[in-house]
């Protein structure tokens, strides 16, 4: 930024009153009293201290980002380092002591409770969420696209413990907490984020290629079943794999909706009673202060947050090479 | 969108075939199924909404609107208000909105302006990272790891050089607090602003920052003389989205913030939001009026969380069309 002429000196013009003039014009060009030319040229006074302020600027932005990867990195390790020394494959397959205070034990049923609850979920979302995107993209309408648009935004934004409530109000409230009410507030929350996700890969297919099938005399269903959904499967599947990692770790709309369950493995969605579940398990663990239970909480952390940061990190990948491959 | 209504516009080309029974009943089957599927995400707005105010109408009957001023919550007496959960959803998110609407531009003007391409090839999927990391986890965290570290060192300080000012009060024993509570929504509030306003900023354009860097202004007066100022309606739509995400996170909040139900001067103290009142309280409502009553809470919830995404979302509408126009 200084001087890249390598030409001399001090520039400043005595009694100079305005020093950004000075700064404007370094080589003194412009100046009546050519100023001393054999030192080297550094910017003083007032260009000196814009430069202060715009390198100190920058400092302040390397520093946010810095800080900003450094709770990423202090939280995973924190996470990493408590939870890996608790794993053992007896971690995995066991059930959780009777108390939340007495040690061992394992988190079977979360982690099969968690499985059978988000593929439910995904079951609900993806087909909805799919639906949705294309009705967006090839069927409706300016007006009614940008409601309908502006519909799924919202919902994405609603508070998901809100969403947790309402699904109690519906499905709990009088009857039982139930795994399928904790898939049905999850797939409330997964169907914005595969709707919105699915529509920008729609949006990418070429519109020659629905152009092609119109030529060729082909009929609309056919075109969007044939042509337009299949090439853009991998998107959609990107779009559905991030909802569901999102989806994995949502608390809120479990604790109402199946938070009370029985310490062994559970498949039945449909029981009269809750499916246990991980982020549920960490929500309880973290009330009650004990040493055995927070030993529990940091493992089931651990798995959660691996699996999590792989699948996020893994459909990216994909995701990416399939970008650059188009 | 132009490419559906295109392809909605060339239907004559297909007549022949569209007249085919198969195709007409095949045409007319998917789009029904795929306007069906669009509806659920409208009426799932609708019946969230119903059933809030279907739940909280017995509460509402009986504390009417004094119930957002009324700041006593006991259940054993049947006595309910919402005062000190809305004072406490104000500070933390004044909070969380304080720290991260700085902290996500400059990792924004990081990303987008500073750093070299590798750097940000890595940076940028790393803090989108921080957002994907569970609340549970979160609080989690908060609880074993950073509430000790504010208790012995952070909150102390804070007392001893700001201590005049009553919002840093002395330090409880608890470690759990709005402060804390803050802290942890800034985590997760910090990396959707900065993902928005570095999409913003790389859409500015070049020329503008070349012209200005050529009228001999510095990189900083480049971002605060053309970047800032062409992306400002963008970052307030982004700080919408954040405020909304701050407001309605429960689980996380419930977890760090002690479930006080006092209003405190100092921001060290316990205190509780209108969400992660309700998160605590899943598994003691015993009463009708107790549900009724969380109901009310989720309602407020619910009103304010829309209204901070309509305002996010009306925000990018307008910054949208003058971008286009403006082109």
């Amino acid at each position: 930024m200084t001087d890249p002429f390598g030409v001399p000196p001090e520039t400043r013009l005595p009694g100079s009153a305005d020093d950004s003039a000075q700064g404007a014009d370094p080589l003194g060009v412009l100046g009546t009293d050519a100023p001393d030319l054999s030192g080297p040229l550094t910017p003083s006074g007032h260009l000196r201290r814009r430069q202060l302020i715009s390198r100190f600027a920058g400092a302040v932005q390397t520093a946010s980002a810095l800080l900003a990867v450094a709770v990423l990195g202090i939280v995973i390790y924190s996470v990493g380092s408590r939870g890996a020394s608790v794993l053992s494959f007896g971690f995995l397959t066991k059930d959780p002591p009777a108390f939340v205070g007495l040690p061992g034990g394992g988190i079977a049923p979360e982690i099969v409770g968690t499985a059978v609850i988000i593929a439910i979920a995904t079951a609900i979302a993806m087909p909805a969420g799919i639906l949705t995107a294309l009705y967006l993209t090839e069927f409706a309408g300016p007006w009614s696209a940008r409601a309908l648009r502006l519909a799924l935004d919202l919902l994405n934004g609603l508070p998901t413990i809100v969403v947790g409530l309402f699904v109690f109000g519906l499905l709990v409230v009088g009857h039982h907490q139930t795994g399928f009410a904790g898939s049905f507030a999850l797939a409330i929350i997964m169907l914005p984020l595969v709707a919105r996700a699915s529509q920008e890969v729609l949006l990418l297919v070429p519109s020659g290629m629905r152009e092609a099938a119109d030529a060729l005399g082909v009929s609309r269903w056919r075109t969007v079943l044939g042509v337009v959904l299949p090439s853009a499967r991998g998107g959609i599947l990107t779009a559905t794999v991030l909802a569901l990692a999102r989806a994995a770790g949502e608390t809120a709309p479990l604790i109402y909706t199946t938070s009370i369950f029985s310490a062994t493995v559970q498949t039945n969605p449909l029981a009269h009673e809750g499916l246990a579940n991980i982020p549920v398990y960490i929500f309880t663990a973290s009330e009650e202060a004990s040493r055995y239970g927070f030993a529990r909480a940091w493992g089931a952390a651990f798995i959660l947050l691996m699996f999590i940061l792989l699948v996020s990190l893994g459909s990216r990948a994909i995701n990416s090479r399939a970008t650059l491959s188009r | 969108m132009s490419v559906g209504t295109r392809v909605a516009g060339g239907r004559p080309a297909n007549t022949r075939s569209a007249s085919r029974p198969s195709d007409r009943l095949g045409d007319g089957l998917l789009r029904g199924v795929c306007m069906l599927a669009a509806l659920l995400a409208v009426l799932a707005i609708a019946a969230i909404s119903y059933q809030l105010i279907h739940g909280a109408s017995p509460s509402i009957a009986r504390f009417g609107l004094g119930f957002l001023s009324h700041s006593t919550w006991q259940p054993n007496f049947g006595v309910f208000g919402a005062g000190t959960f809305i004072y406490g959803t104000a500070v933390t998110s004044l909070i969380a909105m304080l720290l991260s609407v700085p902290l996500g531009i400059s990792i924004a003007l990081y990303l987008s302006m500073m750093a070299p391409r590798r750097v940000r090839s890595v940076v940028g999927p790393l803090v989108e990272l921080l957002a994907a990391i569970p609340s549970v986890i979160l609080g989690f965290w908060g609880i074993l790891v950073l509430g000790p570290f504010l208790q012995a060192h952070l909150e102390p300080f804070l007392h001893s050089t700001l201590g005049f000012l009553p919002i840093f009060g002395p330090t409880p024993t608890t470690g759990s607090g709005l402060f804390i509570a803050g802290l942890i929504l800034t985590i997760m509030v910090v990396p959707i602003i900065a993902s928005i306003s570095r999409d913003l900023f790389l859409s500015v354009p070049r020329d503008l920052q070349d012209g200005a860097t050529a009228l001999g202004a510095t990189p900083w007066e480049v971002l605060r003389g053309v970047v800032l100022p062409s992306s400002a309606s963008g970052i307030a739509a982004a700080a919408f989205l954040g405020l909304g995400r701050a407001l309605g996170e429960a689980i996380a909040v419930t977890q760090v913030i002690g479930a006080g139900n006092f209003i405190h001067a100092s921001l060290f103290q316990t205190g509780d939001t209108l969400a992660s009142r309700i998160a605590d309280q899943f598994q003691g409502a015993a009463t009708k009026l107790t549900i009724s009553s969380l109901f009310y809470l989720g309602l407020i919830l619910l009103v304010i969380g829309l209204l901070a995404n309509l305002a996010a979302q009306l925000i990018t509408r307008r910054f949208d069309v003058s971008r286009v126009s403006a082109r």
